[in-house]
């Protein structure tokens, strides 16, 4: 479930990113490393599963499968919010450097 | 357990490797005549090593980060000595180096075979920019 959410996370974000090019303003590409990247680590991860449990796999208990949910959707909050910092600390539109600087307020 | 570790130790050589990468890249670019006009055209279709370094580099580091989530998430990294809550038991501690030398290396093998993929993609897209200005 979690190499699941990942992926679907990994395409959107590619999806968005396509969509956008040349202009990556918004840094939607450090979001595609970073799905990609755990979704292919997962990949690796779910192979050795399969390998062990075989059919069993595809049929997790519901209390696993609610925690693999659960964790799947913080990893791809988790990446939303480095994305997120990354980009405040980036300021590539001078966004934040405008705000602090303005005399009024 | 720990096999996130295995692609974060290649993350780091990768960030090395790149960071020597770059440096003599701009060394050789510095470096080059001022008459190497001609070979202008020819370093515009040309992506930087380094450049292709990137992309594995932020390939390793983004899913190392995520999987050290998960395994906070599941327990098995802590943040006191010695992080992993493997280590503290022998019997735990050689089934994490099972799991990284088997799960660790496939993680870092199949990333790099991605990468591996990604350079011959690009190389293919390299050759026919570089041919594209021949035929007008």
């Amino acid at each position: 479930m979690t190499l699941l959410i990942s992926l679907v996370a990994a395409v959107i974000c590619t999806v968005i990113w396509y969509k956008n090019a040349p202009d990556n303003t918004l840094r939607v590409d450090l979001l595609c490393w970073m799905y990609w990247g755990a979704s292919l680590m997962w990949l690796a991860d779910a192979i050795f599963e399969f390998a062990e449990l075989k059919e069993e796999y595809f049929a997790p208990a519901p209390k696993d499968m609610l925690n693999d949910t659960f964790l799947g959707l913080s990893v791809v909050v988790l990446g939303l919010v480095i994305w997120m910092v990354i980009l405040l600390i980036k300021d590539p539109k001078g966004v934040i450097k405008k705000a602090l600087l303005r005399k009024n307020d | 357990m720990g096999c996130f570790l295995v692609p974060a130790a290649e993350a780091i050589v990768t960030t090395v490797v790149t960071k020597i990468v770059e440096k003599k890249e701009a060394a050789t670019d510095n470096a080059a005549p001022a008459g190497a006009a001609n070979s202008e055209a020819a370093a515009a279709v040309k992506i930087p090593f380094s450049r292709k370094l990137k992309w594995l580099r932020n390939l390793l580091w983004g899913g190392v980060v995520l999987l050290l989530f998960e395994h906070i998430w599941h327990g098995e990294v802590v943040p006191w000595f010695p992080f992993l809550t493997a280590m503290s038991d022998p019997e735990d501690a050689s089934a994490m180096l099972r799991e990284m030398s088997t799960v660790g290396v496939t993680m870092a093998v199949i990333v790099t075979l991605v990468w591996v993929g990604m350079l011959i993609v690009s190389s293919m897209v390299e050759k026919q920019a570089s041919k594209a200005p021949a035929k007008i």
